[in-house]
C-alpha cells in the first residue's frame, strides 16, 4: 500500500494538464463565429475523435478485431449501446477463436 | 420543464448502460497497471485526480521505474487535447450552471458524459441536475472497478481471453453512432478511422489521436462544403 513520491508527481502533472484541456473550452466558447462549413466540422468532433482513439484497435490490430468492429458497427444501426458492446464483445472472442 | 428529480433520474438513465460497459473496461486498466508495478493505492489516486481512460491506458503503457513525467504528461496532453474542442461545444450549452459548478462539473467531463449531454441539449435544456446524475456514478463506478482490477489484477487473468479488451472500442462505436448526420459524418469517420490507424502505425502513440481527429474535421470540412455552398452563398458572403 506504497505511494511512490515519483509517481504521485506523475499523477499530479498528468490532472493538471488535464484539467487544462478541460476547462480551456469555457474561455474559447463563444469567441467563436463559425461560418457553416465551420460549424459542420465542429459538429464533427465528436465522432471524429471517438474514431481516433479506437482506430488502432479497430483497424491496426489484426482481422478478429476489424471484423467485430464492423459487426459491433451495423449492430449500432439496429441496438442501444449495451447491446453493441456485448455484441462487439461476443464476437471479438468469437472471431479470435476462429482467426 | 422537467423538474429536478426528472432530470436526476434522466441523467441516471442515460449513464447506466455506459457505466456498465465500463466496468470491464476499469478492471481491465487496474489489472494492467498493477502488472505494471502499481500498488492499488497508486491506480486509485491516478484514476481520482487524472479520471481519464485513453490517457490513463496510454500513461500505463508508458510506465516504467522510475516513473518519466515528462514523458506521461505530454502523452495526457496530446491524448487529452481533444477536450479543448468538446469544452468548446459544451460550454455555450452550460447556461443553467453557477460558476463553480461549470469549474467542477468539468473535472470530470470524459468522452461518454460529454457526448451523452450533448445528445441531451439537442432536445432539452442542460442542467447540473442531470450532468451531475451522470458524472457521479460514472466517476465512482471507475474509482471502483479500476482499484479492484489493480487487487485482483493477478487472479482475473488473460483479460483479452474475455474480450473485455474489445469493450471500450465497441462502446466507442455505439457512441459515433448517436452521433450519425449522414454522408458527413461518414467522410468524417472514414479520415478519422485511416489517418489515425496509420498514424498509429507509422508514429505509435499518443500521435494518432491528434491526428485522426484532425484528419477527420477536415473531411467534414469538405464534404460540408459541396454540400452546403448553394444554400449557404449568402451566409458564407
Amino acid at each position: 500500500m506504497s505511494v511512490d513520491p515519483i509517481n504521485l508527481l506523475a499523477f499530479l502533472g498528468m490532472a493538471i494538464v488535464t484539467y487544462a484541456t478541460r476547462v480551456a473550452g469555457l474561455a474559447l466558447a463563444g469567441r467563436l463565429n463559425l461560418s457553416p462549413r465551420a460549424q459542420a466540422a465542429f459538429d464533427a468532433i465528436p465522432p471524429a475523435v471517438l474514431v481516433a482513439v479506437i482506430a488502432p484497435s479497430a483497424l491496426a490490430t489484426g482481422w478478429a478485431e476489424t471484423a467485430a468492429a464492423a459487426i459491433a458497427a451495423l449492430a449500432a444501426t439496429r441496438l442501444p449501446l449495451l447491446g453493441v458492446v456485448a455484441v462487439g464483445v461476443v464476437a471479438v472472442v468469437a472471431f479470435r477463436l476462429v482467426m | 420543464m422537467p423538474t429536478m428529480r426528472d432530470d436526476i433520474r434522466r441523467g441516471l438513465n442515460d449513464i447506466w448502460p455506459a457505466a456498465v460497459a465500463a466496468a470491464p473496461i476499469g478492471l481491465l486498466f487496474g489489472a494492467v497497471a498493477a502488472s505494471k508495478g502499481l500498488s492499488p493505492v497508486e491506480v486509485f489516486l491516478m484514476s481520482v485526480m487524472v479520471f481519464a481512460g485513453g490517457a490513463q491506458f496510454a500513461a500505463i503503457e508508458l510506465w516504467a521505474s522510475p516513473a518519466p513525467v515528462a514523458a506521461l504528461v505530454f502523452s495526457t496532453l496530446l491524448i487529452n487535447a481533444r477536450h479543448v474542442l468538446m469544452g468548446a461545444s459544451l460550454a455555450p450549452k452550460l447556461q443553467g450552471f453557477s460558476r463553480w459548478q461549470k469549474f467542477l462539473g468539468l473535472y470530470y467531463m470524459a468522452d461518454e458524459n460529454w457526448a451523452l449531454a450533448e445528445k441531451r441539449a439537442r432536445t432539452h435544456r442542460l442542467t447540473p441536475a442531470y450532468w451531475f446524475a451522470m458524472v457521479v456514478p460514472f466517476v465512482l463506478g471507475w474509482l471502483i472497478n479500476s482499484t479492484l482490477g489493480a487487487v485482483i489484477g493477478a487472479v482475473l487473468g488473460d483479460p483479452k481471453r474475455l474480450g473485455a479488451d474489445f469493450a471500450f472500442t465497441a462502446l466507442f462505436i455505439a457512441l459515433v453512432a448517436a452521433f450519425w448526420k449522414g454522408r458527413v459524418t461518414f467522410w468524417t469517420v472514414a479520415a478519422a478511422g485511416i489517418a489515425s490507424a496509420v498514424t498509429y502505425r507509422l508514429a505509435g502513440p499518443p500521435w494518432h489521436v491528434a491526428a485522426g481527429a484532425l484528419c477527420g474535421l477536415l473531411a467534414a470540412w469538405l464534404a460540408a462544403g459541396s454540400e452546403a455552398q448553394p444554400a449557404t452563398k449568402e451566409a458564407e458572403a
